[in-house]
This record gives C-alpha cells, sequence and structure tokens, in this order.
C-alpha cells in the first residue's frame, strides 16, 4: 500500500465499475442518445416548431442543458446505486469490507467511477444536440465543473440509495418517482416565469430548479434564478450526502452486522 | 512459537439480541493450522467475521501480529485472507480479472508472475479467462482461495472450506491447505467435518452457543479425552452381562455376540488383563479381538452434548 491512502485499492474498484460499464457500452450510452433523440423530435422539432424561443434562446437549444441533467440526474443515481448495491446482493461485499479501504476510499472509488460514467454521457447527449440544434456554450470550464458537481453529488445520493436498498425494486423507486418527476417539473423544458402564479412559487420549492437553472446559465449566461442560489444549493447537496455517508460508514448502516 | 492473532474478551451481541460470542479468549500461532469446531450456529463465522472485519464486535479485543484489528486495520487486514462459506464472486468476471482485482483491492502492485503461480497451483491457469459462471462449484471454490490469496496475506482463514465439495476436491483441498502451511502461512478453519480437522489440524478449538469450550493440541486431545474401545467376538451370545463382569464398563452389541469394554486410554491400568482372565474363569469363550479408538468427532460430540446438558439443566 503506498503512503496512507489506498490509492491501488481505489483504481481496482474505479477500473472494475468502469469495466462493468464497458460490458454494458453500447446499451448504455446508445439509450441515452436514442431517448435524447426522441426528445428533441418531439419537444425540439414538433413543439418547438410553436414555440419558438424563451428568453430569446431558440426553444430547441432551451432545453438542450435540461436534457442533459435529466439523463445526468438518472444515470448518475443508477451507476452509484447499482454499484454498492450489486457486492450486496451478490455478496461480494465481504471483499470490501475485508479490505484495507478507508470509507472515504471506497466513496472516491464507487463515485469518482458513476461520475466518470455520468460525464461521458452528459457529454454524449451534449455531442448528439447538436445533431439537432446548434447550441454553444457561454462558459465551457463552468459547464464542465457543474456538471462535475452535479454528477458527483447525485452519485453520492445513489451510494446513499444503494446502501439503503433491500431490493431491486427499491433501487428504482427514487429515481422514477421521485427525481423524474422533479426534473420534468424543475424547469428541464420550460422557463419558471411561463407559469403563473402560484405556480411559479410552488416551483421554487424543487430544489431540481436550482440545478436545471444552473447548468443553463453555464449555456446562456442565465437561468431561472441567480447563479449565486444555485452554486449554494449544490454546496449543500455535496454537504448532506458526504455527511449521510460518513453516518453509514460510521454505524455500518445496511453494510456491516 | 509467537501468536500471530490474540483475541481478548471477545463478544458480539447482535442487533435482534442474540448473542453470538460470550467473551471469547484465544491464541492462533504463527505457522499452525488451527480447527474451529462447533455446531452450525455456534458462533464460528461470527468470530472469523470479526477478524476480518467484516462484522463490528461488541466488546473485546483482537490483535493481528500485535496489532488492533479497529484501530490499525489497514495493516491488519493486508495480513488476513478470508475464503467465506458461501461462493460470492462476480459471475461475469473472468477468473485472472477477478483474482487481479482482489489484489489491488488490498493494495497490492499488480504481479503477473505470482497470479499465474497462483493460478497454476490451483489448476486455474487453464481457466484463466473464462467467466466464473462457466465454472463448477469447486473451481469456483478454487476462485475464491485464489482471491484470498492473491494479496499474499500471513493468515488465511477458510470458513467451512469443503462444504458441499466432493471427496476428491476436498483430498486436494487438504493437501492444499498442508502446502499452504509449509509455506509459512497460518491456516484457521472452521468446520463441522470432524475428519476434516482430524486430518489437518495442528491444534483443534472447539465452540459452541459462543463460548470456547476447549482448545488443545489435536493429539493431546485425543490423548486426554480419548478412549478405547475394546469388542470381543464371542463364541455363544450373552443375553445379559454376566454379575461376574459387573466391575467392568461392559456393553453388550451384535445381538449378544459382542461383548465391549470402553476404557480410558490414558491410564496405565487398563483392566483389559484382568477383563481377559475373568472371562476364561467364566467360561466365555471368543474367536476374535478387535480395539477401536475414540475420534474427534466422539470428543467433540461428547463436549457439546455436555454443555447441551448443562445448560438444559440450569434452564
Amino acid at each position: 500500500m503506498s503512503g496512507r491512502m489506498n490509492w491501488r485499492g481505489i483504481a481496482a474498484i474505479y477500473r472494475f465499475e468502469l469495466h462493468r460499464f464497458g460490458r454494458t457500452f453500447w446499451t448504455s450510452l446508445m439509450t441515452p442518445v436514442i431517448t435524447t433523440s426522441l426528445y428533441f423530435i418531439v419537444f425540439g422539432s414538433a413543439i418547438g416548431s410553436r414555440m419558438t424561443e424563451i428568453d430569446g434562446i431558440p426553444y430547441a437549444a432551451f432545453i438542450v442543458p435540461g436534457l442533459i441533467m435529466l439523463s445526468m440526474f438518472q444515470e448518475s443515481i443508477f451507476n452509484a446505486s447499482f454499484g454498492i448495491y450489486m457486492p450486496k446482493w451478490t455478496g461480494t461485499i465481504y471483499e470490501l469490507l475485508s479490505a484495507p479501504l478507508s470509507s472515504l476510499e471506497t466513496v472516491i472509488a464507487y463515485v469518482g467511477a458513476a461520475a466518470s460514467k455520468s460525464m461521458m454521457i452528459g457529454l454524449v447527449i451534449f455531442a448528439t444536440a447538436h445533431l439537432f440544434v446548434d447550441v454553444s456554450v457561454a462558459h465551457p470550464l463552468a459547464m464542465l465543473g457543474f456538471m462535475a458537481l452535479i454528477a458527483i453529488s447525485f452519485c453520492m445520493f445513489g451510494f446513499i440509495l444503494g446502501v439503503w436498498a433491500q431490493n431491486f425494486e427499491q433501487l428504482q423507486v427514487v429515481p422514477l418517482l421521485v427525481i423524474m418527476p422533479m426534473t420534468f417539473l424543475g424547469g428541464a423544458f420550460y422557463s419558471v416565469s411561463m407559469l403563473p402564479e402560484p405556480w411559479r412559487t410552488i416551483t421554487l420549492f424543487n430544489p431540481v430548479i436550482y440545478l436545471i437553472s444552473g447548468f443553463r446559465w453555464t449555456f446562456f449566461g442565465k437561468g431561472d434564478v441567480a447563479i449565486g442560489y444555485s452554486l449554494a444549493f449544490v454546496a449543500v447537496l455535496l454537504i448532506v450526502c458526504m455527511a449521510a455517508i460518513g453516518w453509514v460508514f460510521k454505524t455500518g448502516y445496511r453494510l456491516k452486522k | 512459537m509467537t501468536n500471530i492473532i490474540s483475541i481478548s474478551g471477545l463478544g458480539k451481541a447482535y442487533a435482534s439480541g442474540h448473542v453470538a460470542l460470550h467473551s471469547v479468549d484465544l491464541d492462533i500461532r504463527e505457522g499452525e493450522i488451527f480447527a474451529l469446531l462447533g455446531p452450525n450456529g455456534a458462533g464460528k463465522t461470527t468470530l472469523i467475521s470479526i477478524i476480518c472485519g467484516i462484522v463490528s464486535p461488541t466488546s473485546g479485543q483482537v490483535l493481528v501480529n500485535g496489532r488492533d484489528i479497529i484501530r490499525e486495520y489497514r495493516h491488519t487486514r493486508t495480513d488476513i485472507g478470508l475464503v467465506p462459506q458461501e461462493l460470492y464472486t462476480d459471475a461475469f468476471e473472468p477468473v485472472i480479472s477477478t483474482v487481479r482485482f482482489t489484489r489491488g483491492l488490498f493494495g497490492k502492485p499488480r504481479d503477473d508472475a505470482y497470479i499465474e503461480k497462483l493460478l497454476r497451483d490451483l489448476s486455474l491457469w487453464d481457466k484463466r479467462d473464462a467467466k466464473i459462471l462457466e465454472l463448477s462449484g469447486g473451481m469456483k471454490r478454487r476462485v475464491m482461495i485464489a482471491k484470498a490469496l492473491s494479496h499474499e496475506p500471513r493468515v488465511l482463514f477458510l470458513d467451512e472450506p469443503t462444504a458441499g465439495v466432493d471427496v476428491e476436491l476436498r483430498k486436494d483441498m487438504w493437501a492444499m491447505v498442508r502446502d499452504l502451511r509449509d509455506t509459512g502461512v497460518t491456516i484457521i478453519l472452521t468446520t463441522h467435518y470432524i475428519e476434516e480437522a482430524e486430518e489437518m489440524a495442528d491444534r483443534v478449538g472447539v465452540i459452541n452457543n459462543g463460548r470456547l469450550m476447549l482448545v488443545d493440541e489435536k493429539e493431546a486431545l485425543m490423548r486426554k479425552l480419548g478412549t478405547k474401545t475394546l469388542t470381543l467376538h464371542l463364541d455363544q451370545p450373552l443375553g445379559a452381562i454376566p454379575d461376574a463382569l459387573s466391575r467392568w464398563d461392559l456393553t453388550l452389541g451384535g445381538g449378544g455376540s459382542d461383548l465391549n469394554y470402553r476404557f480410558d486410554a490414558k491410564t496405565d491400568e487398563s483392566g483389559v488383563p484382568t477383563l481377559i482372565a475373568a472371562l476364561g474363569q467364566a467360561g466365555i469363550g471368543y474367536h476374535d479381538i478387535s480395539t477401536r479408538e475414540s475420534s474427534l468427532e466422539d470428543i467433540f460430540v461428547g463436549l457439546v452434548h455436555s454443555q447441551d446438558g448443562g445448560q438444559e439443566a440450569k434452564a
């Protein structure tokens, strides 16, 4: 083991997780590509032809950040939860628990691998979007940074979900019944300013609005809420997830008997 | 011989309230094969799971090579390899990848030469690129052993290593365990196959209801607690033990054709010569004599039953 950190252990898990992704590479990548294409056909072409611009942005371009976020939320949660749930399900978790790995190293490995996959998928969707619409990025570095932060925080959330889940149904409940509706209602396909009151105010209680708005800001330099609020929300999400993961490892919740 | 593992006052109570271990004290010597015997649910797996870091102890301390398993887990876990009872594997992974993965997980640099030797020793080299799901049960168990040895541990835990494997593979495993011991690896195996402990162990511990009942050298244990049974195959069957022979611990078997005498093998005065003389005086003839030494299984069953009986009496 080199130094204080078990970097080889982290690398082993990271490679293993990416290898698992590689086994289903085409399915993993083609699914979001096809889904995104369908969104562009339905929303961009069919609806977009009637709704030409939002806040001065062509509608087809306007929905690009929301579509990327929608896939990244789901992929981050799915990949990270599946990554830690599978060893629990197959029993190979014994190996992880008996290895000289700290909780930090375990999280870096699993969340790092899941976040890498999400970033890849996010970038593939971005590339796919270019096939349908001409969209430029006002703040490219901020866009990549925001994507990374979103991927990491949602992967941590997914990791917690994977630890908590005791069957495959529980693994699916949160992404499908909570995250997807919140994303649809979080301004992925419209601007909050288009909503009448009281829906506009109610929407502001949906945390996803701050994430999509922040990401949209990196594209167009404007969003539904100020970028500061979006960054603050991402920071809070990160801190809450880190605290929850720290508690999971401290208590051994659903990992150790 | 130095102790590679020192366990003191180790206790474990699960959240359900079940107490799996009651203040266990145990030392494992470096380089030995130690067999932990006990019936199902005795606490064997809980004990090794705590040492390996899979289960948290409620009380007590475990030192591996002088280091605490909780405070200095990086060092202690690096020293330990575990082969669990169940065949937990990543079914879609090729053999060589999963073994390399475990080595990396334990912080060791890639070493293809060592992995090749390990797989060859375990007759897995030809299957190195096969997915685990394509292997037989025996092969999967070998993969589990290869994974446990991939990071070159000093201590190897084998939890019921031959549960559900055929006789041939069991004997292969015994030979492999002995070879490992010869390379200096300390081996702790849990089993409820007494034959396994009798065949391989240097020392034996018996655990039941979470309490370590006894630890001793296998040979010494059999000497101390072992008994012998002398069987005389009679010319004429007996209906009952004659009064003249009542001072010996005799029983009849084989429909009265066999006269069994159970005696303490460790005493100088076995009573056999006087019994033979008494049989002659009583006019009881016999045409053959055989003796049987009690096995570890007899000792184990006796110990477990005496504890269970004691607990029932207390209840």
